[in-house]
Parts: structure tokens; C-alpha cells; sequence
């Protein structure tokens, strides 16, 4: 059992769920008591979808228990395809009916429905909603492209020349970070690119889309979390080859640019010259310096979080001080990445553990879900939203996407327009008594006029080892601004602590200060 | 108490009569069932009894229920969390018993301020057997006098979403201290209220006459009310069938009368107290009569803006019987149709009473088949869950979210305003917007 207050991810279902609302034609029936029913209203609240999710629930109860749950599930599958007619349907069961073992795969074969039936075997007390999303979309992309797939061993023939090379952008989902608006920006980078889009997929697709996903030359897996598994299993069995870079950043849209150009054998050139980006320039231009060494703390899905990371430290110039993970599946693609920064990875779906990473960090931007969202609201600690698990203001009205060019703009503003701005930082540093204006009142573009919480509780005078602040020290300490603080109180003590100094005082806060500056 | 005769002779208040009626339609419905489990109710009680905690026993599906049936998590520490089953408990590798105590003793580690624990059973806890009323007993020997444990089940297999609070309250009520043999009488109104609303309702109890007035859930656990067999209770809420029984069990009497919903309807729910306590007609018109004056005042401009227009119920919160009596008999709408996903006859026979001639009631839900019926119908508004809200309007239908009404503080003389302007806003939101 593990103690959770709030989740990153949802169950395995909810996963199946986002694929099947995501395409179209398709039919969900899972086998669920009554209140699962709740997880139709991530869609039609957070996402403000105006359809209901494809998905019938059986909604047993306790009187149903003592029945006959397995033709209650037939019952309810039935219908669905009397009612909805979709040209494929999943069956699976939620956490409480995997538990009375009824066999939806089974009792839906049994009905002899003229449509595919895909069975999903989603372990509700193992796994997490990014898996169950990604099984789900690999399972139903196998039962659509196997009955059209090659031989196995099946080596695929060079494109004739003079025609366009076509891909498939493997991942969006319902209910993802962006991905509406990602896929408008990949496409229009894939169009500059003189590349054609064979199959957008879930996100968008039919049941018949997805049994011509052997006819594209390569696969762009846009969110590996939930396309990985389907576009390995495409590449066995078409030879279709994966393009590994994902475009969120500039660098690494261009690395995404030259990847596909190198498949597709098309010039980059009016893909990297036609889409100028705000983002480069105003990171360069001067009133950008004041931005340098932030110390940020990045949170979220693998993909984004890695992606951040990355933007973080070479395209804005911060350190990244802390970044972790909650998709244990990616675990190792962010152990990587982190180690790029010289700092260990936090691989947790405990909300309480990022929490006191982030208390510990003291970083002065969090870059994570809304999970740290609320954790920065708690400490005081500015933050902007980098990944899923989504919330309604997740869902912009505005085109606003994280990938492409344009999606490097969007992700400047969104990163910066949380920090206090330049020169405001620098008067809050000269003149820090001002009973107005001072480190613990917010940022001021930012319009609030409650003042933040003060920084986590700081221990008292007495240091550790029994070495003791003078008060003039303490007082000196605490004009330093408290996203430092806590780094400088430490240092210092350390200091004292190796020159066995007994009495920490302003002297010996500024000759820590010189011994351990950067 | 005197006898119904007796009142009639001297100028004492009696309670509205009820007859049963047989031109009401009821339909029972069975299929899917689009409603939320009881342990949504966590949602409210655990900001009503501000030092109690609810630790569901399930799994990751119950979490994140939680998390999300509140729209967005609002609070950044709040006093509920989910012990979440994982395989190792199934495949009996841990013992689930040992883990839950383990789980227990880092939650209250937390926080120190908990002085009510509720175990909250959920369907897999429920279809594994997991004996949570041990448990309770096991964990309060072990913490108290510091921490009372006691449990409910909110599950979706056993409770329909307001369920869930009459289970919490229900487990409750065995630890209602026994009122002192031969104590005065006392009213106990039961049944989670906003503050503001339990103030003013006190207020209109206390100007009757009444000193001795209790409300259950009380704001701590610390101030649990005492019932014995001069205990009268008046439900504020419709959904308390185990709760009312329990405290009929410990000797207390239910008081039947509407629910304070609306002018008239709160009007009808004090005069069922005020007939108890044998008050007389002229005090009750003198401490009533401003308050209720205002309220009908306060609803005229709502009728003009309501009156006519058809509504439709779709099952939610039990809530639906009562309100669609106030808006057919105060606001002057027709009802197409009410459904609820349980109607409790005996707790629900004033209300019904009132309903207009024909009403159709439908208990239980095929949302599939509702939905034609409702698409069929083409009412003014539909009253549904979160689920359909959107999709409705996408289909041109206007919606009042139901869980809003749950949420709201909406009894009383003062707030039944409030609540007609809940269903009248939706209206108004749809004539203004011309783009």
C-alpha cells in the first residue's frame, strides 16, 4: 500500500481511455463499477470536449456482484454496438472488475460482433495510465495493420526517385499536453520539408487509418510515453525507421529538421530558414543577462522534462539544479539527461517526495506539472506548467504549442513571465527594507497584492555542531533574498565548520561568500 | 407532544398533512448508471468536520476520483489521501492489514492535528474483503484517546455519490454521546450545511424557541451532539436513509417535513420543528414571517425569468425530488422530467406530496436511453453531472451543472434566491451571447 495524496496518472484504464477518445469510430466497453463513470469528465471538463468519450461502462453494483456480472458485460457491449455501430471496439475492465475476473475478451468474442474486438489486459494494481495508453494504442494498431502486414523479414524498398517521402506522427492522445496544437506545428515543419502525412494517429483516426500505417516511409513518435511501443512493433513489422529527436526547443528542432530531411532525402534549408524564431533573439538581447544561473527545478513526463532541461540550460541559460521524473517507464532516458547537469535524478510518483526536493533545492524557477504548480504556490517559488497531468488551463484557447519554432517562443513566455524582471530584481537587492517593495512581496507585473509565504521555516540562531550566529550575522543573513538564503546559510556554516569557527560573523559570512563563489 | 386533535383546538402550529397521491408517474430504470460513487462526498465532509481525515483504502482509480471530481485540486494540503492497494497486497505477499497500520501511523506522523481517522472502504477493498471495521477497532485501541478510527464504505458497488455522506454520518452515530435520562428535548438537524446556512437556520430555531439545538455533522469531532430519546431530528438533506435509521436505533424521532429548499419549502421544514415544540402560530408567524417575506420577494424577479420554462433532471444527488418541487411550485416550471438515483419514499413523502399532477419520476438511470428522451423532449434546461454538461450544450441544450447545487450553500430563506438563480443563470448566460 502506498500512501498518496495526489497522483500524477491516473489508472491504466483512464489510458485506454484517452486513446480510444482520441480516435474516431471507435468503441470503449469497460467493465467497471458504478462512480468509474467520473473519468468521462477529464474529457468533457478538462478538455472541454463537446462529445461524451466513446466508452460504455457496465457500472455494476453490489446486487450485480451476487448475479450475473459477465452477462451484465455482454449486455452492455451489445447495446454499444447496436447504438454507437463503431468500426472497432476495445474491451477491458477497470481496478474492481479485474478483481472478479469476468473475461471481457472472451465474453465479447462470444457476441460474434462483425468489427474487430480488441482485448485489453491493463494491470490496474502495477501499472499507470501512461502505460495503459500505450499498450492500448499498440494493441489496436496491431489488430488494424497485422491482417495488411509483409511477410516477416520484410526489408522495404528505396522510395522511387522523384517522389515525396510520407511519415506518421505516432502519440497524440486525448486529454495530452498540446498535442493539438503540436501537431499543427510538426506538420507545418514535415510540409516545409516536402515530407506528406500518411496518418496522424490515435489523435484524429480511424480504425481503416490505422491499417494503412505499413504505407509511410518513416515514423515520428511526437510522445514516446504513449507512441513508442506501437511505433516499435510498426518498425518489425514494416522496417519503418523512427525518428528519435522530438522537436520542443530550438536545437533540437533543428536536429529534428535535419533527422527527418536525412530520411526523407530533403533539403532543411527552407524548414530551418523559414521560421524565424522570437525566442533565439530575445534570449541573446541584453535585458535577457538578468536570466543567467537562474536555478531552476524541472518535473514532469520524461519527454518534456528532458526536453526542459535541455531549453532550460542552453537556450536560456539557467542551471538546472534539480530534474526528475514521474514515467518510471522513461527512468533511464532521464538518469541520462540528468547527469548532463551534474545533478541525480528524481524518479518518484510520490508528490510528497518532489515536494521536499523542492523545499531542499530552494531553486528559484520550478518548471513541472500542476502537481508542482501547487508546490511552488506553497513555497513562494515562481513556476510555470512544462507537462500532463493536464488541467483545464492547460487547454488554451490561443494556438499554443510546445513543439516547432513557434513552440520555442511560446515556451520563452511561458518560462519567463513568472520571474521577477530584471531591474525590479536589482532594486529588491539594494534596497531591501522597503516596506512595500521587498523579497516577499510578489513580482509586480504580476499584479497580486497578497504577499507570498515566507520561505520554509529556517533553523533558529543556535547552528549546528554548536557553533552560534552573532546577531549582527543573522541580520546580515537575512538581506540576502530567501530563494539564496538557505544556500548561503549552509555555506557558511560549512565554512565555519572546517575552520572550526565557533562564532559565525559578518566576516565570516562574506569570507564564505568569497570561498565558495561562483 | 400532544396529540394531532389536541393541536387543532389550541393555536399551536401543526405539520402540512401528507396524503399519499397516485397520479405521479414512477418509472425504475436499470442500465448505465452515469453518477458518481460516495466517496465523492469526502470532497465536502472533509472541509465540514475540520479536524477529521479520510483515508480511502483503494486503489490508483479512487485517487484519482478524488483529485478529480473536485474539477482541479484546490487544496494544496487537504485532510483526505488514498492508501493505494497495490499487487503485492493482492497476491497476499504483504498482509493488507499490516500495511494499512504501517500507512496509518505515517499518515498521523503528518499530521499530529487529526482527531478523527475514517477509513473509507472502496470497490476493490469491498470485493477483497478487507475487513475495515477491525481494523478501525485494532487502530483506535492503538491511538486513542488521541485519535478515534472508524470506518465507512464510499464505494461505487455499495454507495450512489450523497450515499457516501450518509455512510460517514451513519458510522457516526454510534459515538454520539447518550443525552442524560429525562434531558430536556433537543433538535438535532442532520445533514451537512454551510456554515452560513446552519447560523441562520439556528438563528430561525433559537427565535422559535428552541434553545437546544444540534447540528450533525458538527465542525469539529470534538463537539459531537448528544442523542438519547428526547432527541428530535429534522433532515436537512434528502439522503440519509441509514443515518436517520441509526439514530432512530439510539432512540431519537424524525420529524417528517420538506426539505429547506426555497421560501416555502423552509417555511414547511421549521414548522415541522415548531409543531414538535408545540410553539404557537403567532410566534411562529412573528419570528418566520420577515425572513420568509423576503425570501418570496427575493424569487419574484427569478419567477419572471423561470416561469414556464421545462426542466429536466438528470440523476445526481439524490437532491432532485426537493428542487424540482421548488422550481415547479415557487418559480413556476414545468418538470419534463425528474430523475434520482434512489427515491427514499418514507423521507421524500412531503415533498412528493407537493410535486404538480403527472410529474414523471424516474428512479435509477440507462443514460442512453435518458439522454434520447431527453433529445426527444428538447427542454429549457437539462440538470445534469459534469459528464454530460458539455456535450448537451455542444447540442444546444442548456445545462445547470448538478454537483454545483451540492456544493452551494442553497437552504434556507436567505439563500433560496441563490438557488433559483443558479438554474436562472444558465438562461440568461445563453441570451447574452450572440457570437
Amino acid at each position: 500500500m502506498q500512501l498518496t495524496v495526489w497522483t500524477y496518472e491516473g489508472p491504466p484504464h483512464v489510458g485506454a481511455m484517452r486513446i480510444a477518445t482520441a480516435m474516431r469510430d471507435v468503441h470503449y466497453v469497460l467493465h467497471a463499477p458504478q462512480g468509474d463513470t467520473y473519468a468521462d469528465l477529464l474529457f468533457t471538463m478538462i478538455e472541454r470536449l463537446p462529445r461524451r468519450p466513446p466508452v460504455t461502462y457496465t457500472t455494476f453494483q453490489a446486487r450485480d456482484l451476487g448475479g450475473d456480472t459477465a452477462g451484465l458485460f455482454q449486455r452492455a457491449a451489445q447495446e454499444a454496438y447496436d447504438r454507437f455501430q463503431p468500426k472497432a471496439m476495445l474491451v477491458g475492465a477497470s481496478c474492481t472488475a479485474e478483481l472478479i475476473q469476468d473475461d471481457p475478451g472472451g465474453l465479447a468474442r462470444a457476441l460474434k460482433l462483425p468489427i474487430p474486438v480488441v482485448q485489453l489486459e491493463l494491470p490496474s494494481y502495477q501499472k499507470k495510465e501512461n502505460w495503459g495508453a500505450a499498450e492500448t494504442f499498440y494493441q489496436i494498431v496491431r489488430a488494424m495493420a497485422s491482417p495488411d502486414a509483409p511477410p516477416p523479414g520484410f526489408k522495404r524498398p528505396s522510395r522511387e526517385p522523384g517522389t515525396r517521402a510520407s511519415c506518421n506522427l505516432l502519440g497524440p492522445t486525448a486529454l495530452g499536453f498540446r498535442h493539438r496544437d503540436d501537431i499543427r506545428a510538426v506538420t507545418q515543419l514535415l510540409e516545409q520539408l516536402k515530407v506528406d502525412v500518411n496518418v496522424i494517429a490515435p489523435l484524429g483516426a480511424t480504425p481503416a487509418d490505422l491499417a494503412r500505417l505499413g504505407e509511410a516511409d518513416f515514423n515520428v513518435v511526437l510522445y514516446p510515453e504513449t507512441g513508442m511501443q506501437a511505433a516499435q512493433w510498426l518498425s518489425r513489422t514494416f522496417d519503418q525507421p523512427v525518428v528519435k529527436s522530438i522537436p520542443i526547443g530550438l536545437g533540437a528542432t533543428r536536429e529534428f529538421i535535419a533527422e527527418v530531411a536525412a530520411l526523407a532525402g530533403s533539403d532543411p534549408a527552407p524548414a530551418l530558414h523559414g521560421a524565424p524564431s522570437h525566442s533565439s533573439w530575445y534570449s541573446h538581447s541584453v535585458d535577457s543577462t538578468y536570466l543567467t544561473g537562474k536555478r531552476v527545478f524541472v518535473f514532469g513526463d520524461a519527454t518534456h522534462a528532458v526536453a526542459a532541461a535541455r531549453i532550460a540550460s542552453q537556450e536560456l541559460g539557467f542551471t538546472v539544479v534539480g530534474l526528475g521524473t514521474y514515467s518510471r517507464e522513461f527512468a533511464r532516458e532521464v538518469r541520462e539527461a540528468a547527469k548532463q547537469y551534474g545533478v541525480e535524478a528524481l524518479i518518484t510518483d510520490d508528490y510528497l517526495q518532489v515536494e521536499a526536493k523542492v523545499a531542499e533545492l530552494q531553486p528559484e524557477l520550478v518548471l513541472g506539472t500542476q502537481m508542482e504548480r501547487h508546490i511552488a504556490k506553497r513555497l513562494g517559488v515562481p513556476c510555470a506548467v512544462i507537462s500532463a497531468p493536464v488541467h483545464v488551463q492547460d487547454f488554451p484557447a490561443r494556438y499554443s504549442p510546445q513543439m516547432g519554432f513557434e513552440g520555442a517562443n511560446v515556451i520563452f513566455d511561458t518560462w519567463v513571465h513568472p520571474l521577477m524582471m530584471g531591474l525590479e530584481e536589482h532594486l529588491l537587492t539594494m534596497f531591501r527594507g522597503d516596506f512595500e517593495f521587498n523579497d516577499a512581496a510578489p513580482a509586480s507585473h504580476l499584479g497580486s497584492t497578497a504577499a507570498l509565504k515566507p520561505a520554509p521555516a529556517e533553523p533558529a540562531t543556535a547552528a549546528a555542531g554548536g557553533r552560534v550566529w552573532a546577531p549582527e550575522a543573522e541580520k546580515e543573513l537575512g538581506k540576502i533574498p530567501f530563494f539564496v538564503r538557505g544556500k548561503a546559510r549552509r555555506n557558511t556554516e560549512r565554512y565555519a565548520a572546517e575552520r572550526a569557527v565557533d562564532l559565525i560573523t559578518v566576516e565570516t559570512l562574506y569570507d564564505a561568500k568569497a570561498h565558495f563563489s561562483r | 407532544m400532544k396529540t394531532g386533535s389536541e393541536a387543532a383546538q389550541a393555536e399551536i402550529c401543526v405539520p402540512a398533512k401528507v396524503v399519499p397521491r397516485g397520479d405521479l408517474r414512477f418509472t425504475a430504470e436499470r442500465g448505465q448508471r452515469e453518477v458518481f460513487c460516495g466517496l465523492t462526498g469526502i470532497i465536502w465532509l472533509h472541509r465540514k468536520i475540520q479536524d477529521a481525515f479520510f483515508l480511502v483504502v483503494g486503489s490508483r482509480t479512487c485517487a484519482h476520483l478524488i483529485q478529480s471530481a473536485a474539477g482541479v485540486m484546490i487544496f494544496a494540503e487537504p485532510r483526505f489521501a488514498t492508501a493505494i492497494i497495490d499487487e503485492r497486497d493482492l497476491a497476499g505477499l504483504a498482509d493488507a492489514n499490516e500495511e494499512l497500520d504501517r500507512v496509518v501511523t505515517q499518515l498521523l506522523a503528518r499530521r499530529p492535528d487529526i482527531k478523527l481517522l475514517f477509513l473509507v472502504g472502496s470497490c476493490p477493498s469491498e470485493v477483497i474483503k478487507l475487513d475495515l471495521s477491525r481494523a478501525a477497532l485494532r487502530l483506535s485501541g492503538r491511538f486513542s484517546p488521541q485519535v478515534r478510527v472508524l470506518n465507512y464504505s464510499g464505494s461505487g458497488i455499495e454507495t450512489t455519490f450523497t450515499q457516501g455522506e450518509d455512510a460517514c454520518l451513519a458510522a457516526l452515530v454510534p459515538s454520539l454521546p447518550a443525552a442524560e435520562r429525562g434531558a430536556p428535548a433537543s433538535l438535532l438537524v442532520v445533514g451537512a450545511l454551510a456554515d452560513v446556512v446552519e447560523d441562520q437556520l439556528r438563528g430561525l430555531l433559537n427565535g422559535l424557541g428552541l434553545a437546544n439545538v444540534q447540528f450533525f455533522p458538527p465542525r469539529r469531532s470534538t463537539e459531537l451532539p448528544s442523542v438519547g430519546a428526547n432527541t428530535r431530528f429534522l433532515l436537512a438533506q434528502p439522503f440519509l436513509a441509514d443515518t436517520a435509521r441509526a439514530l432512530e436505533e439510539r432512540g431519537a424521532k424524525h420529524l417528517p417535513a420538506p426539505f429547506p429548499l426555497g421560501a416555502d419549502g423552509t417555511l414547511a421544514w421549521l414548522r415541522a420543528a415548531a409543531a414538535a415544540w408545540q410553539i404557537d402560530e403567532a410566534t411562529f408567524r412573528r419570528v418566520t414571517q420577515p425572513a420568509y417575506e423576503r425570501a418570496q420577494r427575493s424569487l419574484v424577479r427569478y419567477r419572471e425569468q423561470l416561469a414556464g420554462k421545462r426542466v429536466f433532471f438528470f440523476p445526481d444527488s439524490q437532491l432532485e425530488v426537493p428542487l424540482a418541487r421548488f422550481l415547479a411550485t415557487e418559480l413556476a416550471m414545468e418538470l419534463v422530467e425528474v430523475g434520482t438515483p434512489f427515491l427514499h419514499r418514507a423521507h421524500l413523502a412531503a415533498e412528493l406530496e407537493l410535486l404538480p399532477s403527472g410529474t414523471s419520476l424516474v428512479e435509477g438511470q440507462h443514460v442512453e436511453n435518458q439522454l434520447d428522451r431527453c433529445h426527444a423532449a428538447r427542454p429549457d434546461l437539462v440538470v445534469c453531472g459534469l459528464g454530460l454538461a458539455n456535450p448537451l450544450e455542444a447540442q444546444g441544450l442548456t445545462t445547470k451543472w448538478s454537483i454545483e447545487l451540492v456544493f452551494t450553500p442553497i437552504q434556507g430563506f436567505n439563500q433560496a434566491a441563490d438557488l433559483a438563480e443558479l438554474f436562472a443563470r444558465p438562461l440568461v448566460r445563453r441570451t447574452r451571447l450572440v457570437a
